[in-house]
């Protein structure tokens, strides 16, 4: 009989700050006290809290330490385990009370959320089915099997489930079109391909909850009378695959998977595809095109593909979150998953937090909470009490949503009409160090890189919207450009055809709705109001608080500085490059160094010389 | 005859086959739509964004990929359709190698035609950061030159090749502003599959696939192919005197407007200063120029001592048919065999 469960964290992000060594240390020190049979370890699927990794919580009392590294774990062992002892060191600190908290559910960044997508996440052991099982795994395909097919087609309809996977289109009418579609053969699509940079949602899912995953795609088979499944799934995530594949030849030997399911004469094999890394095939026909061994590219939709899908056959295709959605719905009922949420996004949705909050990692929030909630109280507020500045939520192709905006309730309908999206779930908080023209330069540089090039506005217009950025951001900028890229970006948002093109263009739409001064900066004075963009910076030292101790002499790479010892050292700004170098090298004591953007010279102002150049000095 | 459906487009109402797209329906109406990867004998793929319209009740849609309904009320021309499309075109002729002076599809191009019809802004062009198009000219292979920097990536050439030809032997590769149409291994067109049928030459609606050495007849003969059985008709196209260009006849019952490598680039032969203008007689082993006069006797004096399955001929393809049809006549008639055969695989 186990006296305590430990739960460590085997996320990808802690494993890779070192979660495999401490269940290492673990076991060699619980051997040593001869605790191996009183103390049983957990390596759990994501928590979300990857920040704090890793995560190392002892149940039954829910004493949450973070950021354990295996060097730690003789004295949790010894001091806590043992004698009873909070390592104080090791517990939460509230970045805003500073307070320390020793339970895990009162966490800010746990209390505001509400798991429903990832409730086995960091809780079951995913490689085991009847952890899966215990929790009430597989008991909505149960209910499923006993149900014709279009009642569990009005089941997810009456829940108001919306796919998570970028649109929101509403799942249950996607069903029902596949239902209605005339064909023998049917097919179910996971999309698991996750191609939004620095999204890692459903690879938390999939290696956190596998089998809730494959339920989702066993029950959406039993309503649009598929017997074949696919899951495409990024050949980027290893561990999800491995536990994919455990998880599927688990689910076989219970005869959960396979004929006669459970008995009921339901028949669904489910096989994995690996996808080869490009963005576009996340969007759901080239991702069946690549499937079918095709070069990965969009079609015009309609047909879509609940009508002709996977070789031509009706399918659907649903993102993981979504699928992780289902079973939930079938088991405890269509009106208790839509209890949460507002009018037209029920149920919860999964983000992760990124940029410059206290808390980054994975969050699950019930719709309809607002963005002042998630960057505030879950995040933790902004790193070294900097200002909020804007909260860019969609992945590359989502919108910046400004501070006047943190009121709104983060829906689907309410997130498009601010001119951002809901996307995949990327949340990126930038604060006032952010100079909003290079954040739309860099999410443009991923899109225009990712068009599959068949559309000529998303080919070409991601492509000149970009060198327009480029050079606005490098002082080349002409007042003539931000009417310029208002024209290209409707143009490649009306114009495309596939989703990519569609929506590309979000990032400089609205970054010139809300930020549009400081485009106007930049190109009519040469400026960037947040000291980003280098070649619109200038540095200077500061005569009176320069020591003269040479270290910027030093640094610089150019030699631009001059000085003597002890006396007052001089950047000459024509051979300054704004590499920083003898910014971050001047002591901080100091701070001689100072950065500005006073503007560059116009072509008017900049005098020729005698060489014929126009340098700016 | 199938299901005639019936709807509006600019106002007007037009009747169509059902299973039709908007834009075929319309050009087959006399309506014209922009459009640029659209080609009647090929799959329609939607790609180009140029024929977008807008329907009432649904967001701008491409019209090529959008079959007509009964009782849609299309339309073609909008402030908002107008500068998608025109940004469009912009954006293709910044991307483009525009020297019509020196191109060979001068005023016969597409891109010319839209440019014209759509209009375009050249101020906007100018305030647009022009790229160097600088890809080498694929001159490798000796019929036909590939040069992409005027291709618009309609697709149409990748199509051909799968639809028609069935050769597959070029794609879309690459992606971003980087796409462009290669083949395996991204090599010269000649290290490929590629037949040199020339079946995209034909199709490509800009400078990007052209003959090598283009001349423009002054006149055209319909006529049949010299080469093999099939008999695919071409129209031959001729410039002082001399033999400059052979094309596919589109509605022929042949050949459906297709050609082979030999059809379209093998005829050059007719001007070739090595063709024989005299007979030939072999006199103490060397072939000597001689009269029709002493040819033909010399044949039939040779020929009499023969009868019957002694003799066989052998005919050629290259011969008209009505050469051929000589040729079997008198080996049957006159010299009572049939032992006739030709070589219909040259
Ligand atoms: C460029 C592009 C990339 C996409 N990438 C993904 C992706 O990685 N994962 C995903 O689930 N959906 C992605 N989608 C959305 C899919 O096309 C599709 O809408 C979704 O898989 C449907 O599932 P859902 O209804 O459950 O959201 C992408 C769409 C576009 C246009
Ligand atoms: S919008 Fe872009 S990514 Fe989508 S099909 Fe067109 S070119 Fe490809
Ligand atoms: S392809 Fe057409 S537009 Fe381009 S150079 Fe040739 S004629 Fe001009
Ligand atoms: S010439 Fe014929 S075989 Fe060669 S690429 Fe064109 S269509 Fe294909
Ligand atoms: S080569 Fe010609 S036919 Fe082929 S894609 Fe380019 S423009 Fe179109």
């Amino acid at each position: 009989m186990y006296e305590r469960h430990i739960l460590i964290c085997a996320g990808t992000g802690c494993i890779s700050s070192g979660a495999d060594k401490v269940q290492e240390a673990l076991i060699k020190s619980l051997q040593e006290h001869n605790l191996q049979d009183k103390v049983r370890i957990i390596m759990s699927g994501c928590h979300g809290f990857c920040e704090k990794g890793p995560l190392f919580i002892v149940f039954p009392e829910d004493v949450f330490y973070c950021g354990v590294q295996a060097e730690d774990v003789p004295e949790l062992v010894e001091e806590y385990l043992i004698k009873g002892n909070m390592v104080e060191r090791l517990l939460y600190k509230d970045p805003v009370s500073e307070e320390i908290v020793i339970n895990h559910d009162k966490i800010m960044f746990y209390s505001k959320q509400q798991r429903l997508a990832l409730r086995n996440c960091g809780v079951i052991d995913p490689e085991n089915i009847d952890e899966y099982i215990i929790r009430g795994g597989y008991l909505g395909l149960k209910n499923a099997l006993k149900m014709e097919p279009s009642e569990v087609v009005e089941e997810i309809k009456s829940s108001g489930l919306r796919g998570r996977g970028g649109a929101g289109f509403p799942t249950g009418m996607k069903w029902q079109f596949c239902l209605s579609s005339e064909g023998a053969k049917k097919y179910v699509v996971c999309n698991a391909d996750e191609g939004d940079p620095g999204a890692f949602m459903d690879r938390s899912l999939l290696e956190g909850d596998p089998h809730a995953v494959l339920e989702g795609m066993m029950i959406t088979g039993q309503a649009i009378n598929a017997d074949e499944g696919y899951i495409y799934v990024r050949s980027e995530y290893p561990l999800a695959i491995q536990r994919l594949r455990t998880a599927i030849r688990q689910a076989e030997e219970y005869g959960m998977l396979g004929e006669n399911i459970l008995g009921f004469g339901f028949n669904f094999k489910v096989k994995i595809k690996e996808g080869a890394g490009a963005f576009v095939c996340g969007e759901e026909t080239a991702l069946l095109a690549s499937i079918e061994g095709r070069r990965g590219v969009p079609r015009h939709r309609p047909p879509f593909p609940a009508v002709e899908g996977l070789w031509n056959k009706p399918t659907v295709i649903n993102n993981v979150e979504t699928l992780a959605n289902v079973p939930l719905i079938l088991r405890r009922g269509a009106e208790q998953f839509a209890s949460v949420g507002t009018e037209g996004s029920k149920g919860t949705k999964v983000f992760a937090l990124t940029g410059k909050v206290n808390n980054t990692g994975l969050v699950e929030v019930p719709m309809g909470i607002t963005i002042r909630e998630v960057v505030f109280d879950i995040g933790g507020g902004i790193r070294f009490g900097k200002k909020f500045k804007a909260a860019q939520i969609g992945g590359p192709s989502g919108g910046c949503i400004p501070e006047e905006h943190l009121d709104l309730p983060i829906d689907f309908d309410s997130l498009t009409a601010a001119g951002a999206m809901m996307g995949s779930g990327g949340l990126v908080v930038v604060d006032e160090d952010t100079c909003m023209v290079d954040l739309a330069r860099y999410f443009l540089s991923f899109t225009k890189k990712e068009s599959c090039g068949q559309c000529i506005p998303c080919r070409i217009g991601t492509n000149q919207m970009y060198d327009i950025l480029e050079d606005i951001t490098e002082g080349r900028g002409k007042p003539e450009d931000v009417a310029l890229l208002e024209e290209l970006a409707t143009a490649v948002k009306k114009g495309s055809m596939c989703g990519l093109g569609q929506t590309a263009p979000n990032p400089v739409l609205t970054t010139l709705r809300y930020f549009r001064d400081e485009y106007e900066a930049h190109v009519n004075e040469k400026r960037c109001p947040a000291l980003v963009c280098k070649p619109l910076l200038q540095y200077y030292i500061d005569a009176e608080k320069c020591i003269g101790c040479q270290r910027c002499i030093k640094a610089c790479p150019v030699d631009a500085i001059t000085g003597e010892k002890k006396q007052p050292h001089e950047i000459d700004q024509e051979l300054c490059t704004q590499c920083s170098a003898c910014f971050d090298a001047c002591p901080k004591k100091v701070s001689a160094v100072v950065v500005v953007s006073e503007g560059l010279k116009t072509e008017e102002e900049v005098e020729v010389c005698e060489e014929g150049c126009k340098c700016q000095s | 005859m199938s299901e005639l459906i019936t709807l509006t487009i600019d106002g007007v109402e037009i009747k169509a086959e059902k299973g039709t797209s908007i834009l075929r329906a319309a050009l087959e109406n006399g309506i014209y739509i922009p459009h640029l990867c659209d080609h009647q004998d090929l799959t329609s793929v939607g790609i180009c964004r140029v024929c977008l319209v807008e329907i009432e009740g649904r967001r701008p849609t491409v019209s090529c990929m959008t079959p007509v309904e009964e009782g849609m009320v299309v339309t073609t021309s909008s402030e908002e359709l107008d500068m998608t499309r025109k940004v469009n075109m912009e954006l293709l002729i910044l991307h483009h190698d525009y020297d019509c002076q020196n191109c060979a599809k001068n005023s016969y191009c597409k891109l010319q035609e839209l440019t014209r019809y759509v209009g375009i802004d050249e101020e906007r062009i100018s305030a647009m950061r022009a790229p160097a198009l600088d890809f080498p000219i694929d001159d490798s292979n000796p019929y036909y030159q590939r040069d992409m920097n005027k291709c618009v990536l309609c697709g149409i050439c990748v199509r051909t090749c799968e639809e028609i030809q069935g050769d597959e032997c070029i794609d879309f590769a690459f992606r971003g502003i980087e796409t462009r149409i290669s083949v395996l291994g991204d090599k010269p067109i000649i290290d490929s599959t590629c037949v040199t049928c020339g079946e995209c030459v034909s199709r490509c609606p800009v400078g990007a696939l052209v003959p090598q050495k283009a001349i423009e007849p002054t006149y055209e003969v319909e006529t049949v192919c010299p080469f093999c059985g099939c008999g695919c008709n071409i129209l031959v196209g001729a410039r002082g005197g001399k033999l400059v260009s052979s094309t596919a006849v589109e509605d022929s019952p042949v050949s459906g407007g297709s050609l082979c490598v030999k059809g379209r680039y093998g005829l050059s032969f007719v001007n070739s200063p090595e063709r024989l203008t005299t007979p030939l007689i072999r006199r103490d082993g060397e072939l000597v120029e001689a009269s029709w006069e002493e040819a033909i006797s010399l044949i039939s004096e040779k020929l009499g001592q023969y009868k019957g399955d002694q003799f066989a001929t052998i005919a050629s393809a290259k011969c008209t048919v009505e050469d051929n049809y000589v040729l079997q006549k008198f080996t049957r008639a006159v010299m009572g065999t049939n032992n006739i055969d030709h070589c219909a695989r040259l």
